[in-house]
């Protein structure tokens, strides 16, 4: 435990203290803010409810095959496109340009296209994440030092040898920090689709509770995705650390 | 001339996948480039189009300039000293990983809807971005920089305005350029839900009557800017490079 | 180093300095500090007493991490002693005096400037008016043979040629006393060779006094009227060695006999010191 963490942790709950103080003594009004202690006790009663059980259950499931479709073809199309330099060449302007675009203004072309539901959710969170993994599998490829493949090389490793044992060792660092965002793209992209116009998941109930002044079940949900993003996010950096702990002298 | 000749390629059949793609879906889910173009094109020379992109204009300008303001001075504050940034650090980046969506309601409870909101979802999405890039971009700089500052005698504020400030410009410009995109992204969702004004309203509204060559033509526009905007930032980028 | 107008161009005259006085002195100077996560203090420095005479070219020579930075930073200002004090021109120092010229050993040349605003960088900070300014920089450029480069950026120079950037920002300060700490480390063994009959020649025209640091023993023996060997950490001195040869010296005196006898009792000397580090090591 350094100083930072005593600090950070210091800082962290002398906010939500105020803010609790706050709200207890109503300089801030109830119908702003409610006090993060009723907001966490009502979160506890409705998920052992199970009154939001299907929204989560959709919004999850939209999150996990969105990040998995991302993931994966990200990692396909850039390990094909880093084969192709040509082909990388003249994409290069056009990724870096990716994310200038607002993705989410083809929000309403997905709807049209696929109706309300799983499909235009999760076609948007896939376009919004899948260009991050497919730059970080073009960074990890391209910084694999050459000496390792000479060294497979001289080895005389098939190709295959040398992609599985060298080549993906040496760029999973790169590789999973794409996972990492196209892990949170997949997210921010789920969860926003759903506010703007969805019939159910996570991001639907917040906008419903928000829509009829239900400030503590809005609130409620509201934590429960922060406490989410929190988990998935520590969870990954553990492994991020772990990944990169074994390669520091 | 010849250097983005590949990328114009790919951009021409891109135009024609989207074609393709409009023939086999069909033109009520998807118009065809030639007919989003002149849709475009017909909603330039009426006002309604013009109104719109002001008030998309309007709060962008505002959120960006608080961005840029809050998102430098923040991070140079937050750079400069290790310990408020090493403790500040997760803590901004857990914010960043955070759907802001989810804030929104918070942020319409307190500003209403309208203009603040908007501005104040642009700032929410673009400010995040350009303060962890410049206090970065100050946590990396070269120590020896700062330490011929001192061997030359400088006042503190002459290390700042000419040793700090350019020797973390190339890494400020590339947060801005992030943070631009973003703060675009914000108003526009803002539009989407919080406005009756701005483009992304025109785009949700167009998608509530069923007008897709609307969507299209809003989408393609927003298309453009971005992008011309993204590339002046990039050319902005490389001119930095000669260091 | 003073300029006078002869027939229409600048020229510096050659100040001859008082070798006998005292310019710098270091008494019973130490330095410590408290490292992160450390209970204790760290003993970087000391004691050390070293006197400095006018126009005096003086080599510090020590192992790896015993100290010589440490003494660099008490000398120039930037750092305070723990203990003991440093004066320069009669007054104890508490921060970085006027007259004194650092060249650090890493690339300090400002990436954003060409070189022409790099040496004029200083200059202009302290309120040097513009036509003086491009005197002293045109005089620097061409003395450092950096006159063709003046508008390049320094990301498009070679190594060695950085640091001739980095010399000439200090040079056009006129500073009296000029502290280097390896400023040739990074270059290769000709180019060093070379860089250091410049030094010598900016040592004379200038007439400042000149303490550099370096790790590289033939350097020191080759350059400086004295050389000073540093013990591992905390450093100080163990020997001083007097070389004696001419102010109109350049490399060529590394084929005298003499030369071999300074660089044989040197490496006497560090080579113990030196053997204590690596043992430490490991």
């Amino acid at each position: 435990m350094n100083i930072e963490s005593v600090l950070r942790a210091l800082l962290v709950a002398g906010f939500i203290g105020l803010i609790e103080l706050l709200c207890r003594t109503h300089v801030i009004p109830q119908s702003v803010l409610i006090a993060p202690s009723q907001m966490l006790t009502h979160l506890v009663s409705v998920v052992s409810a199970g009154v939001y059980g299907k929204d989560i259950l959709f919004s999850f499931t939209n999150i996990a095959v969105a990040a998995l479709l991302a993931i994966v073809s990200g990692f396909l199309v850039g390990l094909a496109v880093h084969s192709m330099p040509r082909l990388r060449a003249a994409l290069e302007p056009l990724l870096a340009s990716y994310y200038a675009v607002p993705t989410f203004i083809f929000y309403p072309v997905f709807i049209v296209v696929f109706g309300v539901g799983h499909g235009s959710i999760i076609a948007i969170a896939v376009l919004l994440a899948v260009v991050a993994m497919i730059t970080a599998t073009l960074t990890g490829l391209d910084r694999i030092p050459g000496v390792l493949r000479k060294s497979a090389a001289v080895m005389r490793m098939s190709r295959l040898q040398t992609a599985w044992r060298i080549e993906l060792p040496a760029a999973l660092p790169y590789l999973f920090g794409g996972v990492k965002l196209a892990v949170a793209y997949a997210f921010i992209g789920v969860i926003a689709s759903e506010f703007i116009l969805s019939g159910s998941g996570i991001g639907y109930a917040i906008a419903f509770a928000y829509n009829n002044f239900e400030s503590d079940n809005m609130y409620a949900l509201m934590l429960l995705v922060l406490i989410s993003v929190t988990l998935i996010n520590a969870a990954l950096n553990y492994f991020d650390r772990r990944l990169q702990a074994r390669r520091q002298r | 001339m010849l250097r983005i000749l590949p990328t114009f390629l790919l951009v021409v059949a891109l135009i024609a996948a989207w074609q393709g793609l409009h023939l086999v879906i069909g033109a009520g889910a998807l118009t065809s480039p030639w007919m989003t173009v002149s849709h475009l094109a017909s909603m330039m020379a009426t006002g309604d189009l013009w109104s719109n992109v002001g008030a998309t204009a309007k709060a962008f300008v505002y959120a960006m300039g608080l961005a840029l303001i809050g998102g430098i001075v923040l991070g140079v504050l937050l750079g400069v000293n290790r310990l408020a940034g090493a403790v500040a650090e997760p803590i901004l980046l857990n914010l960043y990983a955070i759907p802001k969506v989810t804030l929104y309601p918070l942020v319409l409870l307190c500003f209403g809807l309208g203009l603040s909101s908007k501005v104040a979802f642009g700032v929410m999405h673009g400010l995040i971005p350009i303060l962890l890039f410049t206090m970065n971009a100050i946590r990396q700089m070269r120590p020896v920089y700062l330490r011929t500052a001192g061997t030359l005698r400088l006042t503190p504020i002459q290390s700042l305005v000419h040793v700090l400030l350019p020797a973390i410009l190339p890494e400020v410009v590339a947060g801005v350029r992030l943070g631009f995109a973003l703060t675009l992204l914000g108003v526009l969702i803002g539009e989407m839900f919080a406005s009756q004004r701005g483009l992304g309203y025109m785009a949700v509204n167009a998608m509530g009557l069923g007008d897709i060559p609307t969507i299209m033509s809003v989408a393609l526009l927003i298309t453009i800017i971005a992008v011309t905007c993204n590339s002046l930032m990039l050319m902005l980028d490389k001119k930095l490079q000669h260091r | 180093m003073t300029f006078a107008l002869k027939g229409g161009s600048v020229e510096p005259l050659r100040v001859a300095p008082d070798t006998r006085t005292p310019h710098v002195t270091l008494s019973q100077v130490t330095r410590s500090f408290k490292k992160a996560g450390a209970k204790e203090m760290f003993a970087a420095l000391g004691p050390i007493d070293l006197t400095l005479n006018k126009g005096e070219f003086f080599s510090v020579v020590g192992p790896s991490g015993c100290g010589k930075s440490t003494l660099m930073d008490v000398l120039s200002g930037l750092a305070r002693p723990t203990s003991g004090e440093v004066m320069f021109e009669g007054k104890v120092i508490t921060s970085v005096p006027d007259g004194v010229g650092v060249v650090f050993q890493e690339d300090a040349s400002f990436p954003w400037l060409t070189v022409h605003d790099n040496i004029a960088f200083g200059l202009r900070r302290s309120g040097v008016e513009g036509a003086e300014v491009e005197r002293r920089v045109a005089y620097a450029l061409g003395f450092m043979g950096l006159r063709d480069f003046a508008g390049a950026y320094p990301a498009q120079l070679s190594g060695g040629m950085r640091q001739r950037v980095c010399i000439a920002r200090t040079l056009v300060m006129q500073p009296r006393l000029i502290l280097m700490d390896e400023p040739f480390g990074a270059l290769d063994q000709q180019t060093r060779l070379l860089m250091g009959d410049e030094l010598l020649r900016l040592w004379r025209e200038t007439g400042a006094t000149v303490l550099l640091i370096t790790h590289a023993l033939d350097e020191a023996a080759m350059l400086s009227d004295r050389v000073g060997v540093m013990s591992s950490r905390p450093g100080l001195f163990i020997d001083m060695v007097e070389t004696g040869w001419d102010r109109d010296r350049d490399s060529r005196v590394v084929s005298t006999p003499r030369f071999g006898e300074i660089n044989a009792r040197l490496w006497d000397k560090l080579r113990v010191e030196t053997m204590k580090v690596m043992g430490a090591r490991h």
